[in-house]
């Protein structure tokens, strides 16, 4: 770690701020996916008792075990597995599925866009929502006025946030699927069936946000830039949507990245309340059946997905606001 | 310590009420709620399958027949000690991770901090769900995980607070009076942090249930014939689609258990922030000292009797002041004089929860009070350069846009008057610096930028609240001597406002000194050679030492402090600190009266000769 910092710092002369924080961020993300593939290998290796033994069956035969294990490679030493490991991640190979008897890779392929899909249609609205309200709500209650708006508000977001998001979808599915009939409540087919697992994955986030987006944008109307703003006489709509909502961005951003990864996270319990197709439905299923290989490919799909999105959000951050996140880091 | 009585204190509050009562009956159901209905809970009742809610069962039954009410409530102990379980493991594991750092040696101890800033980087479901692969499905290990997966945020936390209190001076000290690390964790570190830290616990808490519930729900928590409030949910989701009721009992339960986690978390969080109590609202009711405005036609800015009040207190009080077109009029005070506020005012940019009135406050043909100054014609240059430019817009957007408000300029038009703006105030290369953004200027060159801002328009009034005062000695030289340039060129008037007597002397025509809210003394510049009238002015200049002033004797100071803010004071504010004061001082406000045309001060006992303010500065 301490070379690592030195390099740092001699990097910093010869690079520039800009090029030094590339390299450092860079750096930390490589560190972590190998951290991440590490653990991924190593998982099929803590879990107790034999894996493929526990996935064929009590009943197996030894020879047939055995069999398998070879033809898995779990008979060689943990370096050339690793080696072995190493070398089919690089070439898109994780091992085939010990129920399904497919490659893992082809799985992910075919469940992962299911995934993909609702957490980003379900981020781009909490972003949409989110930060708007939170604005709106802090223009609003600015300078302590209208009190009983800012209680209503501070009081139905935060009872949103303290329910639970698998509670929130069940909630959704009875009311909006069963009682309204409005959407359906399961499987992926059309766009009416996105409603709900888009809506269950957003609203936590949202409320969540859109509290901290406002209290946020009082912090930032207080500000001495904001005095600036109000002494040129410039217009309301100028004074809020250009001097603060940019302001308001970084932090937002830091946050929505943040709600981005998590929300990554939900889709295992939301997708599982709607019958979704997608990785979450297949990673509780592969755990329950014990199939290791798959169990594997997932979370490396998930982990790599969280670390890359932590790292865009870094950079993110640093474009919106280069002098403090650079010089912070 | 005071903890408890605190404690006490909090637990008396609405919320410490409703925490208090909604834990008990938590912890109460969890002991007898098994006892109870425990039978009643695992009764099979083939005839009564998947009943719908209603009177006999109050949430229906499940697949078996058994009554879903009862299950939910047998189900809390298991619930509430699978929780705790977890939480204990996260805090302990949180703590040996987050505490490691400080006492191992500085390779190994950055190596946990990374790894821990690894953890807290990765989703923590996926994280639990990993490690629920490696021990297994099952209650314990389930436990086992969501605990072990909390402890990153919680090393995290302590990580931190213990990084903050290793710096302070006690634990400087006793390391340097060779105390063993072990010792100083033990003594020194835990107190301190214990009560952030429990505060984190109880937060902790409630997410630890909303987890474990999760991964119940997802089958891969508690297992049959064992059941936990999530586990009810997993057996009833066929169902919920139809009958909603069934799944009410276990949500609610989830849900209104980990409010009340959170609520302690309040009700520790209040115990701990100690008593801030409120300040108390002084009414004051001091129109007394009104006398009648002077001439009141004339000048350009012109207020008459102008209050700033703040809940509590009264920060200007009363204060006429007039700029004539073109002259330049300095206010001088220490901080908390009003001086500042009293520009803000002229402005309209005193800050909430601040109340401004006056008799009259006029800018050209403008009624303040009514309406805002016209456009571009006054100009405001703060005091912290860096503070008041905004950072995520470049310099050329927060100059070029007050051309296309005020002016309708176009986009280019405005731009190119930016840079010449820019270049008026000294700026090199202005073509190339619209294009930067406020934190790529110096100190002094933000402070032209805010200047040239100003000039956008035709300001008739720049007003400059301490534009020196964040800057460096040299600097300050080149922006006064800027802002008298652009005061001849523009033919603008300028309100300066500054702690300075002697920054002011140099730029200004004349000067009002403000003390405690009040004006005390106005006189030409010319006058200050010649000695001042008021007893605090000839302080202040006393306090400003210069060339000659013999560097044997100490410096000048003025004795004792300022009135705080809603101090309520008897008679003239500045008794207290002067020598000259007499009982009428102290029981008597002065009223600020001409002695000479254009000099006015509030003093019952002025200094009436120069040779009088010698011995009272010395």
């Amino acid at each position: 770690m301490s070379t690592a910092a030195i390099g740092g710092r001699v990097i910093d002369f010869r690079l520039g701020p800009w090029a030094s924080f590339l390299v450092r961020r860079t750096g930390r993300l490589l560190v972590s996916l190998a951290a991440l593939i590490t653990a991924a290998f190593a998982m099929i290796h803590f879990v107790p008792g034999d894996p493929v033994r526990g996935a064929l069956g009590l009943n197996a035969t030894p020879e047939a075990v055995a069999a398998r294990k070879e033809q898995l490679g779990l008979d060689e030493s943990l370096i050339s597995q690793y080696r072995h490991f190493l070398s089919g991640l690089f070439h898109g190979d994780l091992g085939e599925s010990i129920t399904a008897r497919v490659p893992v890779s082809q799985m992910i392929g075919d469940r992962l866009p299911a995934t993909m899909e609702i957490a980003i249609y379900a981020f781009v609205l909490v972003m949409l929502v989110a930060v708007p309200l939170g604005m709106a709500m802090a223009v609003w209650t600015r300078n302590g006025r209208r009190r009983r708006g800012e209680l209503a508000f501070a009081s139905s977001t935060g009872a949103i946030v303290a329910i639970p998001e698998f509670l929130l979808a069940v909630g959704l599915a009875s009311v909006f699927g069963v009682s309204l009939g409005w959407f359906p409540v399961a499987l992926r087919e059309g766009p009416d069936s996105y409603v709900l697992p888009v809506l269950a994955l957003a609203v936590t986030p949202i409320a969540a946000l859109s509290r901290i987006v406002r209290v946020e944008a009082l912090r930032v109307f207080e500000t001495d830039y904001m005095r600036t703003a109000r002494a040129k006489r410039l217009p309301g709509r100028l004074v809020y949507l250009r001097h603060a909502l940019p302001n308001l961005l970084t932090s937002s951003l830091t946050l929505g990245g943040l709600l981005l990864s998590g929300l990554l996270a939900g889709t295992v319990l939301i997708e599982n309340v709607f019958a979704w197709p997608g990785l979450g439905m297949t990673i509780v299923q592969a755990i329950l059946q014990k199939d290791y290989p798959l169990v594997q490919g997932i979370v490396l799909v998930y982990g790599a997905t969280a670390l890359t999105i932590n790292f865009m959000v870094d950079l993110a951050v640093a474009a919106a606001d280069p002098q403090s996140t650079i010089r912070g880091s | 310590m005071s903890q408890t009585p605190r404690l006490r204190l909090a637990l008396r509050t609405p919320l410490g009420i409703a925490a208090a009562a909604a834990s008990t009956i938590i912890v109460l159901t969890a002991i007898f709620g098994p006892m109870l209905l425990g039978d009643t809970a695992d009764r099979i009742d083939t005839d009564a399958i998947g009943r719908h809610s209603g009177t006999e069962h109050l949430f229906g039954t499940d697949a078996l027949g058994r009554d879903i009410a009862a299950r939910v409530v047998v189900a809390t102990r298991l619930t509430l000690e699978l929780t705790l379980f977890a939480t204990l493991i996260a805090v302990v594991g949180g703590l040996v991770l987050g505490v490691l750092p400080a006492v191992l040696g500085r390779r190994a101890g950055r190596l946990i901090t990374a790894t821990v800033n690894l953890l807290v980087a990765f989703p923590g479901l996926l994280f639990v769900l990993f490690l629920a692969v490696i021990f297994g499905v099952g209650t314990f290990s389930a436990a086992f995980a969501i605990g072990l997966g909390a402890a990153p945020s919680t090393a995290r936390l302590v990580q931190n607070l213990t990084a903050s209190i290793a710096g302070t001076d006690y634990v400087a000290a006793a390391r340097i009076l060779g105390v063993n690390r072990f010792r100083i964790i033990v003594r020194h570190i835990l107190p301190n942090i214990a009560e952030p830290v429990a505060l984190f616990v109880s937060t902790t808490a409630a997410g630890i249930l909303v987890a474990f519930s999760g991964l119940s729900f997802l089958g891969l928590g508690v297992q049959p014939p064992d059941y936990d409030w999530g586990r009810l949910l997993n057996e009833q989701l066929d169902r919920v689609m139809v009958d909603p009721m069934s799944a009410v009992g276990p949500g609610a339960a989830i849900v209104l258990t980990g409010i009340t986690f959170g609520l302690i978390g309040e009700v520790v969080a209040k115990a701990n922030a100690g008593r801030t109590a409120p300040q108390p609202e002084i009414a004051t009711a001091e129109t007394s000292a009104m006398t009648p405005a002077e001439e009141s036609a004339s000048g350009l800015l012109h207020i008459d009797h102008l209050q700033v009040r703040f809940p509590g207190h009264t920060a200007v009080h009363d204060v006429c002041l007039t700029v004539d077109e073109g002259e330049a009029v300095g206010i001088v005070g220490e901080s908390g004089s009003g001086k500042s506020l009293t520009a803000l005012a002229a402005a309209g940019l005193v800050p909430h929860p601040g109340r401004v009135s006056s008799r009259t406050m006029r800018f050209g043909d403008r009624d303040l009070n009514k309406q805002a100054p016209k456009g571009t014609s006054m100009a405001m240059v703060f005091q912290d350069p860096m503070a008041s430019l905004n950072p995520a817009l470049t310099v050329g957007r927060q100059l070029a846009e007050v051309a296309e408000v005020h002016h309708n300029a176009g986009r280019a038009a405005a731009v190119s008057r930016a840079v010449s703006r820019l270049g008026a105030v000294g700026i090199i290369n202005p073509e190339l610096r619209v294009r930067k953004r406020p934190h790529e200027f110096s100190g002094g060159m933000r402070q032209r930028v805010m200047i040239a801002m100003g000039l956008m328009g035709e300001p008739r009034l720049i007003i400059a609240d301490e534009p020196t005062t964040a800057l460096d000695v040299t600097v300050q030289a080149q922006v006064l001597a800027l802002l008298r340039d652009v005061r001849t060129e523009s033919g603008a008037a300028l309100l300066l406002i500054s702690h300075d007597i002697a920054v002011v002397s140099q730029v200004c025509d004349r000067v009002v000194v403000m003390y405690a809210g009040r004006i005390v003394e106005e006189l030409p510049v010319g006058d200050l050679a010649d000695g001042v009238a008021h007893p605090y002015s000839a302080a202040l200049i006393g306090a400003v030492p210069s060339m000659t002033t013999d560097r044997d004797t100490p410096l000048a100071t003025i004795p004792g402090r300022p009135p705080e803010p809603g101090e309520q004071s008897v008679g003239c504010p500045f008794a207290p600190r002067c020598a000259r004061a007499t009982d009428r001082c102290r029981t008597e406000e002065p009223v600020l009266e001409q002695i000479r045309p254009g000099r006015r001060v509030a003093c019952w006992d002025p200094i009436t000769t120069a040779t009088h303010e010698l011995e009272e500065a010395r």
